[in-house]
Formats: structure tokens, sequence, C-alpha cells
């Protein structure tokens, strides 16, 4: 089958800048891909070349199969989008969206968009600008529902936002997933969110794709060990598989992508003693690929 | 069908199926879930943990291939009659994590096995000899 978003090689500058070098990426139905990355990596740069704003410089994207930058009507029509900007019109009231709304969406269901919001508590006739930024969060949340898009497209959408309503979001995400196998494609920074409900999670770094891989490889693929050396190290000796280290002195906290004979054989050699071993979490394998102990020098 | 309340941690490492499979286990090991009791469908538990549902049907999977749960006629997902003969196995799992942590915690602040295994001995009489019932679950 083929996937619902469809990245090939992409590569994009703004001027001098190169905003995305490189880049595959591919969705597969009824899947939730999160999307990681610091502030300027390239997240948003990549939505926005799946909803056609952006034509790559090199390489392809497909969306439903379909080219969204010379067919945005078909590919458009089935993405359900919320951003972080708040760019809902503020002098319309919630009844109003919703029948604005329905002239643009053929599939707009409007019992559901009562439901969604009857479930939001939002008031039908308030004006979106006299809304909280939660409730505003909300309905945004209702407009990009209730046409039960194929493609939930959210760019940070919990960013700057309370844990309740950011659980209505997560909650969301869900249950698109479970309604009948949509696909998700979501980026954030909030990764106890990504691990929560993606199935795969991308991390973009500099414009590039670090990894991309699904959640629980991910995971069972990279431990986290902490060693005391023998002697002590301005930096620990590197080994094949090793992405950042973190300590001083003898003790050091490792990240490291193989498996644990490969490292035990090695440390070994210096005979350290692992005081700890685990999986690395979401969080730790982050930091690490932010900050690779190459770099550090 | 009982409410099954599970705690999902993003803090370390273990992948969230994992900590459904180990935690449906432990139920079943301490005797909260027993043979014949229905777990929640897919989707439901999915909305009740906030995660994504391919996780829990993963989990769901991994329940059923180590016997522990068996899909019936319908959809529904239900502890199977064998699940009792994995609970001595299970318990001495759950029970071998936790000295494995203990174990870290103790070589890393210096003590060494015969230190823990006396402390471990000191802290058991001294228990027994306060009340019958030193800690108390909370009830559902």
């Amino acid at each position: 089958m083929n996937p619902i978003v469809d990245i090939q090689n992409v590569t994009r500058t703004f001027g001098a800048k190169v905003a995305l070098n490189n880049v595959s990426l591919t969705v597969e139905k009824g899947t939730v891909l999160g999307l990681v990355g610091e502030n300027g990596s390239g997240k948003t740069t990549i939505l926005k070349h799946v909803l056609g704003l952006l034509k790559p410089d090199q390489g392809s994207v497909s969306v439903f199969g379909l080219d969204p930058v010379t067919d945005p009507v078909p590919v458009l029509a089935q993405i359900g989008y919320l951003s972080e900007e708040d760019i809902l019109p503020g002098w319309m009231r919630i009844h109003e969206l919703q029948r604005y709304m329905q002239g643009f969406y053929q599939t707009w269901d409007q019992a559901y968009a009562d439901q969604l919001v009857k479930e939001f508590n939002l008031d039908r006739t308030a004006r979106l600008a006299s809304l909280s930024k939660g409730q505003r969060a909300r309905a945004g949340l209702m407009a990009a529902l209730a046409y039960r898009p194929e493609l939930l497209l959210l760019d940070e959408p919990s960013s700057g936002l309370d844990p309740i309503v950011r659980r209505d979001i997560l909650g969301a995400i869900v249950r698109t997933i479970a309604d009948e196998g949509r696909t998700v494609l979501f980026s954030s920074h909030l990764l106890g969110e990504v691990d929560r409900v993606a199935d795969r999670v991308a991390m973009v770094k500099d414009g590039k794709i670090a990894f991309c891989e699904s959640l629980d490889a991910l995971k069972e693929g990279h431990l986290r060990l902490t060693a005391i050396f023998e002697a002590s190290w301005q930096a620990p000796p590197s080994f094949l598989g090793l992405i950042a280290a973190e300590g001083q002195g003898k003790e050091w906290s490792l990240v490291f992508k193989g498996n644990i004979d490969m490292a035990q054989s090695f440390l070994k050699g210096y005979n350290a003693e692992i005081v700890e071993q685990r999986w690395a979490s979401l969080d730790e394998i982050f930091v690490a690929y932010s900050r690779p102990t190459g770099v550090q020098g | 069908m009982g409410a099954v309340q599970l705690q999902i941690t993003t803090n370390d490492g273990v992948p969230i199926y994992l900590q459904i499979v180990n935690q449906i286990k432990y139920l079943v090991a301490s005797g909260r879930l027993s043979s014949g009791d229905e777990l929640p469908p897919i989707r439901a538990l999915a909305e009740q943990l906030v995660v994504n549902p391919n996780t829990v049907a993963r989990a769901y999977r991994e329940l059923e291939v180590s016997g522990v749960v068996e899909k019936r006629r319908t959809a529904g997902t239900y502890i199977s009659d064998s699940a009792s003969p994995l609970a001595t196995v299970e318990r001495v799992r759950i029970i071998s994590e936790r000295l494995d942590s203990l174990l870290t915690e103790a070589r890393q602040m210096g003590f060494s096995t015969e230190q823990l295994v006396a402390l471990l001995q000191v802290r058991a009489s001294e228990m027994n000899q306060q009340s019958p019932n030193p800690r108390q679950e909370p009830t559902r």
C-alpha cells in the first residue's frame, strides 16, 4: 500500500540558508508519526511542504498520491490542520465558524461538530476573539476534526497550552487513529506526548532526518548505562554506537545504540564497572542526538 | 468487565506496550485479575490511557502469545484459564526486577552484597516486630 505522505529527497533553501537537506520521510496509513527536533530544525518547513505551501527545490512530495503544490484542492480537502499559530478569524462566532467550514468541506459532519462543541464545553455563540487560548485551540481542533479528514496534521498543537487542553488534543489523535484507521502527522517538542501517541518518531536536526524509526524499536535499540572507570577521563573513550556521554572524572553516563554485550566487552578493556543499565528514554535519546559526543569533541 | 488501572510513564525507556503487558501480568499474578475477566476493548483502553491504539493492540497480541489472555468468539479479550500457572514465574520476575534496582543502588552507594543481605534481614525482623498491618493498599 502506498504511504499517505511520501517525501523523497527534498531539499529546500531560503536564500543562503538550507532549511531542508535531502529529507525523506513517509507516513503509512493508520499510523501516527511524531516529528521532533529543536526549534528551527525544519519541522514546520516539512509540514508546509505536505500542505503544498512550499515547493521543494529538489525532490518530491506526494500526499494521497498527489502533488500538493499542483493539486491542492483534493489534497487539502482531506487534511485537518491545526497549528500553534492562531489562524481562526476572531470576529466569527463558533456556529459561524462551523457554517464557514461546512462550505469548504463536503465531508463536514455537523452531528460530530456539535458533539465536539459539547465535549469541549464551547459556547456556540461566543466570538473566537473572546475565548481563552485553550478554548480557541479547542475550537480549532473541532474545526479540524469535524470533516473527518484522512490525514490530521498538527504543528506544535499543544504549545503553550494547559495540561487539560493538551489532553484533549492527544485524545483527538488517539480517536483519529482508532476511527477507521486514519493517519496523523504531528510535530511537538513535548516528548512525553510523542511517546504516548506516536507509532514512529522522526527527529529533524539542522534540516536533516537524524533518525526515523518505530518508537518501540528506537527505545529497545538504545541503552543508557552508567559506568565507573578505573581512571579519570576528560571525555570517555568512544566506541562504535556511542552517541553521547555525560559525566565527569571516573563516572560517566553513556547513551548508545546497540546491544549490551558490545558495550560490556569494550568497557571491560578499561576496567570500567557498569553500575546501572537500562533502556534509554525518548528524552535521553533526543538529548543524546541533539548533542552527540563527536560534536562536543 | 472490571476497570483496569494501569499507570503509563514516559520517564524511563520501557516501551509503552511492554508497560501494559507487564502491568496486566502483574495484576494477574497478584490476583486482581483472574481467569475469565474481560479486558477493556483496545479503543477504550487507548482512550483511557491516552496512548496509541496500535500500542494497546500490540500489548494484547503479546499477552495472547504468552497465554495470559485469549480472544473469545466476538471481539472480547479475556484472561485465559491457563494464566494462573504463570503466576509463580511472574511473581519471581517482578520481584527480581525490584531486586535488580536495589542491587544497583546499593552498589552505587558502596554496599557489598553481603552487607545488603545483612541489612535486609535486619529490616525484615524489625518489620515482623511491628504491627501486622504495616502498609495498606488503597482500596478500589
